[in-house]
């Protein structure tokens, strides 16, 4: 079986320079807006919005773009598999709000004991939680598709 | 003022690491993972417990599950606005924060508003 997971460095050629700059004060905006929130209103408060989905607006939106950019380069109509795209970006997130929620449920473990052993063992459980979930949604997918692929074709109709 | 700006910064560079990480990284499915990325922790939990303590970051981590909850529900109401009702994907995300802030601080009321 082929490694499901790739790395395509030409993805970075479809990004304009402006966009990484956007994701940037996003990026840097939303850590301010979360300070901002828990130094007005507390720890507790604060603590929610360390899982706003400021970033992940950006991204599924040049997800979109670039789909709809790199079908339009190929004289396709882009809009409909730039929403797939997005919407296939959306699916991973559900998946990676689950290795969210491990890593904050490490970290508030072991925040009391070590700093740096809190970072640790939580990125570890991010990383493992993510990966795991991910494979059992493919290994699922995959089972549910064969019988269908296994079955003889549709006679076609005259 | 200083501490903002080295929030904006480090959170600027930790979000768009793990964004182009996600841009590189191919099936989309699995690229979307690092969507959901904890970046804005990764940036902020450190310094909150630098300046706080431990405690603090305990409490902030313990709202945070709240959030990653929270989260699932909004990326779940993202996918059905684009698959179903084909919606654009900048009015979907953006118009489905209310369902974050909906699902987060009512999950955080039910909860005690105390973790």
């Amino acid at each position: 079986m082929s490694a499901p997971i790739r790395v395509s460095l030409s993805s970075l050629r479809e990004g304009r320079w402006y966009e990484y700059i956007i994701r940037f004060a996003l990026g840097g905006a939303a850590t301010v807006f979360a300070g901002l929130i828990s130094s007005r209103y507390g720890a507790s408060v604060g603590g929610l919005f360390l899982a706003l989905p400021a970033i992940f607006c950006a991204s599924a939106t040049l997800i979109e773009k670039h789909e709809i950019r790199r079908n339009r380069e190929a004289e396709l109509r882009g809009e409909r598999r730039g929403q797939m795209a997005a919407a296939l970006d959306a699916a991973g997130a559900v998946l990676g709000s689950g290795s969210m929620f491990a890593f904050a449920m490490v970290f508030w473990l072991l925040v009391e004991r070590t700093l740096v052993g809190a970072f640790a063992v939580a990125s570890l459980a991010w990383v493992a939680v993510a990966m795991s979930a991910w494979f059992v949604r493919r290994q699922f997918r995959v089972a549910r598709s064969a019988p269908r692929r296994s079955s003889p074709p549709m006679p076609r109709l005259p | 003022m200083s501490e903002y700006v080295i929030r904006f910064l480090v959170g600027g560079a930790v979000v768009s690491a793990f964004a182009m990480l996600g841009d590189v990284l191919k099936p989309k499915s699995f690229a979307g993972l690092f969507g959901a990325a904890p970046s804005v922790a990764l940036a902020t939990l450190g310094i909150a417990v630098y300046q706080h303590g431990a405690g603090y970051g305990a409490v902030q981590a313990g709202s945070m599950m709240i959030g990653a909850i929270a989260l699932a529900i909004y990326s779940v109401f993202v996918c059905q606005l684009l698959v179903r009702a084909r919606m654009r994907a900048l009015p979907a995300t953006i118009t489905s924060i209310v369902v974050w802030f909906a699902a987060a601080f009512g999950l955080w009321f039910a909860a005690g508003g105390q973790v």
